[in-house]
Parts: structure tokens; C-alpha cells; sequence
């Protein structure tokens, strides 16, 4: 599914990713996991192919294709998907026509006939109930005046009907209580399949207490610096980030 | 000579040639009021930067271009269709100009309700000569700026909109200017004039716009005066022609509990001015002054606004944003004047804009003056960037990037145009600022034009 190799990426010139190895199969959850500051929003967004990261060094394979400098909407009309850490507001442009505007492009893209309005409805609706979140939410301008639980459900939202086979949820987790962790936790194992990954990155182990990975990296210094599975979520719990040089924030 | 002195020349010299053809032509204080104009037009030269109130704006196709005053012929030019701003006008009352001259074979009488009296200028100079003579006589103005004293000289085209005490017209009255269908430059002067009775309402949409390629120079001034009670929606659409010069000056007196909206959108011309000044006259007086203005290439466009809070209990609510690409630039000056009785007084201005282009240029200027010490006033202005990160997060969605540009302009934009009150003026406006949008392909069906 995914495959890095000996990842290096600078930003402004400073060295950021230090050599990224990384490889995940079909159906697979991996949590990233790491101290602030040790890359892993960079990874996040370098997957996704956001601009103003120097690849220096190495290779993203997705399902066999390098995807080295190819542009953020071909990339996630290939099914990969980022969870943003912030979503961004678009005051004036509403949920619907957001959503509609991708999905469309994702279908043309594969030379497939857009949705009709009518279709368009049938999958919302569809996609909503199944994750209970109101209607009502689509109507809106996307995030604006959202709390921080409705923004993130909005991108589990995004994520449902977009379908991706490569999600990566860029601290979801961040500035949820423990009630909203639930509800989006929640929506992330609904859409567990065993043809879509999942990359969790995340600083606090308890997202991994609702969501179990299947495979645990700690990312420290541009570097994964360990990997296991689920019980070393556990152990870094509890001694925190200092065996890696940093101090847990 | 300067190249300046020698062109108010030519304006001074075509206006004895014109003058027998002008509207009114046979009325006695109409010719004192041609006169003085030009002689004050003569007096005070064209405005320059050395002006405080043209800091930013210099008129160089008005300094560089002979333009000539247009003929019956030139209002004759060919017109296959129209061009109108409002979908299919159905019920909706509709005057056409073509290169400056009232095209009657185009209007449209639409279901106007008794005491709605629509015609052009040149009529009611006929018909009802010592009404109007009231109110270009009073409004005028010895103080006027010099392009407002060149119109009253040359006025030669124009409607007039007089809505009776308590009448109130639903659908909204269009006024279309099409320009540029001459070979050489013409200039073209429309006085317009509004007057809305004691609690009558309308809403009057004018579109300016521009086919072929024609140099002109439109310098349009409205009168408006809004009775006590009464509503008016006073929306412009400024489409001009690529060498087209705009100017239009639009004053407004608004009475008691009376409220003023105003939109104006410029997407075209080289250069365009829009001077609105504002009089709050009467108590729980309001105006809204909004706009929009999306330039690129080398255009100019210059919004500049006065509002003047005479009395107290007075409101003004004023939103304009701007998109400027290329090496386009823009002025906003926004002068909010509270006078010495005006308590509680509540002014709100904002000034938006956001350059696409490091080419791009905006002097944007708030200038409060408040004499009261019981008032509210706010005012922003800020510039920037399109959003990277909102960019981005369109993109990684799967919105192609020039889609995801437009959307993120239109969602700019889109706070501006909220403001219009009229639901059909809106969708309208809204549909130009998308064709305004570079060609980005499948455009939201909210966005697209019916």
C-alpha cells in the first residue's frame, strides 16, 4: 500500500525528516507517534504533497507508483487523505459544495460521470446517518463557527465519502475532550476495511485506547527511532518521550 | 501647453458644438447651468494627484484622449442582443443606452405600479421641466468636483425614477449602459436622477458594460433623494470595455428613518472612479455602501465614499472587497464624517483586500472625523495573500488547483456580496464575479449561472 524509502525532507533548508522507512499494507492502522517538533505533521503533509517541502532524499511509493512531486489533487484522487490537525474555514462555500466540487474531480479524474444532484444527496445522506452526524452540518460553510469536535468529525465526514485507501489522521486527537475522542475514534472504526490504511499520527497514547493500531513507530529527530505494536504505545505512556532525548510535552 | 490644459481644451471646445443637440436644449436656466459648468469645469482643470481626494487616481486617458462627444448616429450602433445583468427580465422594467443615447426600441415597460414614473432625462426635460429644474438647480452644487461640473455642462443622456409617497415597486428596475461601439473616442455624460417619496421603496440595478473595443469615457452622475420612511437599493454593475474610462459620481440625501443601500461591482474599464457621497439627513437615517471590485491587467479602479452623519441617530454600514491579479491597482478611501449634532451616531467600514499577484496594488485608506462625543464607529482594512493552507486543504481533497483558487476568491468575495439585499441582484452580481473567475472548469452549481 505504502512504501517509504529512506525519506529526507527540509523545510527552508533545515533538515526535518532524516531518513523515513516506513511500509504498511492493505487494511493496516500504524500509529506515528513522537514528541512535538520530531516531524510527523511534516510526514503527514509530505504524503499528501503539500508545497514547500524540499524532498531531498528518498521515495513515496503508493500502491507501486512513486508519488514524488506529483500535485496534492492527484494524490487524493489515488485515494490518499489527510485528516488535517486545523481544518481550514471557508467562509461562504458550503459543506455540499465543497465535498461535491472533490468528489466530482476524483470521478473525472478516473473518467468516471460525475454525480447528479440526486446521487450527490443519496451518498450524503447515506454517509451522515452512518456516522450520526446531522444534516444540518453539510448546509454550513465548511468549519465555520464549527466547535473543535465538529470540525473533526467534519473531516471524518470528508474521509466517508471520499472513500480513500490511505487516510491519514494528522492529530486528530488534538484539543477533543474525551467525549468528542470517543465519537470521532468512533467514526475512524467504521471506516476500517481491509482495503483502506490508516495512519494515525498522534502525541497522547489514549486515541490508541479506541483506535488499536495494528503497528506503533516512535518518530523522534527525523528519524523512527522504534517500531512495535500496541503495547509500546503503552510503554511510552508511561515513561514518556525521554528514552528519545525529549522530554513528553 | 501642456498635454493636460490642451485636452480640458478639447472638452471646452466641444461643448459649443454640442450644445444645440443636448437635452433641454430650449430651456433658459438649463443653458446658465451648462454654461457655469463648463466655465467652472474650464476654472478647475482636470483633478490631479496634487488633490487630496485624487492622491492615488491620476485621469490619464482623460489627459491623453480626444474624446469626442457621441452623435445620434453612434446611438444608432447595431445591437443584436442585449446585454442584461438580470436573467430573463420577464415582468422587470428595463431602459437601454447604446453608446450614450436612449434606445427606446429596447425598453421595457414592465409591471410598474401607479405613481412609478421610469423615463429618460431628455423626456422629462419636456415634460416636466420645472420639477427637474429643482433638482439639478439645488443639486448641482457651486462646490462640486470639476468632472461633476463637466457633466452638468454636457449632460446628454440619462433616466429619471420618481416613486411616489407610499409606492413601492417589488421587482427590481435595470438600467443598461452599453459603450464601445464606436470607431473613435467618444465621452458620454448620464445625469441620472432617483427620487423616492415619503415611504415609497425600489431597487434600481445599473449595469455598465462594454462590447468591442471602442475607447470611451463614461462620466455618469446620479442624484438620489431618498424621502422620509422610504427604501431605495441602488445596485451598479461597472463591466466596461478594456479602454474604457468610468467615472460616476453618485450623491445621495437620505431623510428620516429613510434607508440607502448601495452595491457597486467593477470588473472592468481601465480606469474606474466611484464617488459616492452620502448625506445622512434625517433621524434613524441608515446607508449601507458596499462593493466589490476585481481588476486585473493594468486596470484601476477607485472607490472613494463620504458619509456624512448630519444628525443624530444616523447609521452607516460600509463592506468592500477587492481582488486585485496582475499589475492591477486599486484605491478605496472611505471617509466617514460625524458631525457636531450627530450623537449616536453607529458606523461600521470595512476594506478587504486580497492581491493574487505581487504585481498588484492597493492604497486603502478609512478617514474618520468625528466631531460628536456620544458615537459608535469601527473601521478595518487589511490586505493579503491567498491562504496556502486553505489551498492545500482543498486540494488534498481532490479540487483541481485553479477550481480551488477560485473557490477560495468567491469565498473572499462572498462577504461583500452577502450584503445585497435582493435576492435576484445577488445571484446576478454573484454570476458576474464568476465569470470574472479565470476559465477553471466545473464551477459549483451554486455558483453557476441558470
Amino acid at each position: 500500500m505504502l512504501e517509504i524509502k529512506n525519506l529526507h525532507v527540509s523545510v527552508d533548508g533545515k533538515a526535518i525528516l532524516k531518513g523515513i522507512d516506513l511500509s504498511v499494507q492493505p487494511g493496516e492502522i500504524h500509529a506515528i507517534m513522537g514528541p512535538n517538533g520530531s516531524g510527523k505533521s511534516t510526514l503527514s503533509h509530505v504524503i499528501a504533497g503539500r508545497d514547500g517541502y524540499e524532498i531531498t532524499g528518498g521515495r513515496i511509493i503508493y500502491q507501486g507508483e512513486d508519488m514524488t512531486g506529483m500535485a496534492p489533487e492527484i494524490r487524493a484522487a489515488k485515494g490518499i487523505f489527510l485528516a488535517f490537525q486545523y481544518p481550514v474555514e471557508i467562509p461562504g462555500v458550503a459543506n455540499t459544495t465543497f465535498l461535491k466540487e472533490a468528489l466530482n474531480a476524483i470521478c473525472r479524474y478516473h473518467g468516471k460521470d460525475e454525480l447528479d444532484a440526486m446521487q450527490f444527496v443519496k451518498v450524503m445522506r447515506e454517509k451522515t446517518k452512518e456516522l450520526g452526524i446531522p444534516e444540518d452540518m453539510l448546509k454550513r460553510a465548511v468549519n465555520v463557527g464549527f466547535s473543535g469536535g465538529e470540525k473533526k468529525r467534519n473531516e471524518i465526514l470528508q474521509m466517508a465519502i471520499l472513500n480513500p485507501t490511505l487516510a491519514i489522521l494528522d492529530e486528530t486527537d488534538s484539543g477533543l475532550d474525551i467525549d468528542a475522542m470517543k465519537i470521532v475514534a468512533e467514526g475512524v472504526n467504521k471506516l476500517r476495511a481491509p482495503e483502506r490504511s490508516i495512519l494515525l499520527i498522534t502525541h497522547y497514547q489514549r486515541l490508541l485506547d479506541y483506535i488499536i493500531p495494528d503497528k506503533v513507530h516512535v518518530l523522534a529527530h527525523g528519524r523512527i527511532q522504534r517500531s512495535g505494536d500496541k503495547k509500546l504505545a503503552l510503554e511510552l505512556e508511561e515513561k514518556g518521550y525521554a528514552e528519545f532525548g525529549e522530554a513528553a510535552a | 501647453m501642456t498635454t493636460e490644459s490642451t485636452n480640458i481644451k478639447t472638452f471646452v471646445e466641444s461643448f459649443d458644438p454640442a450644445r444645440s443637440g443636448l437635452p433641454g436644449a430650449g430651456l433658459g436656466w438649463l443653458k446658465a447651468l451648462r454654461e457655469d459648468g463648463i466655465e467652472r469645469f474650464e476654472a478647475l482643470g482636470l483633478p490631479t494627484p496634487k488633490l487630496e481626494a485624487w492622491k492615488y487616481t491620476r485621469l490619464k486617458p482623460l489627459e491623453d484622449t480626444r474624446y469626442q462627444p457621441v452623435t445620434d448616429e453612434d446611438g444608432m450602433a447595431a445591437l443584436d442582443t442585449v446585454p442584461s445583468l438580470l436573467p430573463d427580465p420577464g415582468g422587470r422594467p428595463r431602459l437601454v443606452f447604446v453608446n450614450g443615447w436612449m434606445r427606446p426600441n429596447f425598453w421595457i415597460d414592465g409591471d410598474l405600479p401607479d405613481g412609478v414614473h421610469l423615463e429618460g432625462l431628455r423626456d422629462v426635460l419636456e415634460t416636466r421641466p420645472d420639477w427637474i429644474r429643482e433638482r439639478l438647480g439645488t443639486l448641482a452644487g457651486e462646490d462640486a468636483s470639476s468632472l461633476v461640473q463637466l457633466n452638468t455642462a454636457m449632460m446628454d443622456t440619462g433616466f429619471v425614477l420618481r416613486v411616489e409617497d407610499g409606492v413601492r415597486v417589488e421587482t427590481p428596475i435595470e438600467v443598461i449602459f452599453v459603450g464601445g461601439l464606436t470607431a473613435r473616442p467618444v465621452a458620454y455624460s448620464p445625469r441620472n436622477l432617483i427620487v423616492l417619496g415619503k415611504g415609497a421603496e425600489a431597487t434600481v440595478v445599473k449595469y455598465h458594460v462594454g462590447l468591442g473595443a471602442g475607447a470611451y469615457l463614461a462620466n455618469s452622475v446620479s442624484d438620489i433623494e431618498v424621502g422620509p420612511g422610504a427604501l431605495l437599493r441602488h445596485y451598479k454593475v461597472q463591466a466596461e470595455a478594456k479602454e474604457a474610462t468610468h467615472i460616476h459620481t453618485i450623491r445621495a440625501r437620505v431623510a428620516r428613518d429613510a434607508t440607502y443601500e448601495s452595491f457597486s461591482l467593477s470588473i472592468g474599464g481601465r480606469l474606474s472612479r466611484n464617488e459616492v457621497s452620502v448625506r445622512l439627513e434625517g433621524e434613524g437615517a441608515h446607508c449601507a455602501l458596499n462593493g466589490a471590485y476585481l481588476m486585473r491587467g493594468s486596470e484601476h479602479c477607485d472607490n472613494t465614499t463620504v458619509i456624512d452623519h448630519l444628525v443624530p441617530h444616523t447609521t452607516c454600514r460600509e463592506v468592500f472587497k477587492g481582488v486585485l491579479d496582475d499589475e492591477s491597482r486599486a484605491v478605496f478611501v472611505g471617509r466617514i464624517v460625524v458631525h457636531k449634532d450627530a450623537q449616536k451616531t453607529d458606523g461600521y467600514q470595512l476594506c478587504k483586500t486580497l492581491l493574487l499577484s505581487t504585481g498588484a496594488e492597493i492604497d486603502a485608506k478609512p478617514e474618520l472625523e468625528i466631531y460628536a462625543d456620544d458615537v459608535k464607529c469601527s473601521h478595518g482594512a487589511a490586505t493579503g495573500q491567498l491562504d496556502e493552507t486553505a489551498l492545500f486543504y482543498l486540494r488534498s481533497r481532490g479540487v483541481p488547483e485553479a477550481l480551488a483558487r477560485n473557490l477560495l476568491v468567491q469565498s473572499f468575495i462572498g462577504e461583500a456580496l452577502e450584503e445585497i439585499s435582493d435576492e435576484v441582484v445577488r445571484q446576478a452580481i454573484t454570476d458576474q464575479v464568476v465569470h470574472w473567475l479565470p476559465a477553471a472548469c466545473y464551477l459549483a452549481e451554486e455558483w453557476r449561472a441558470e
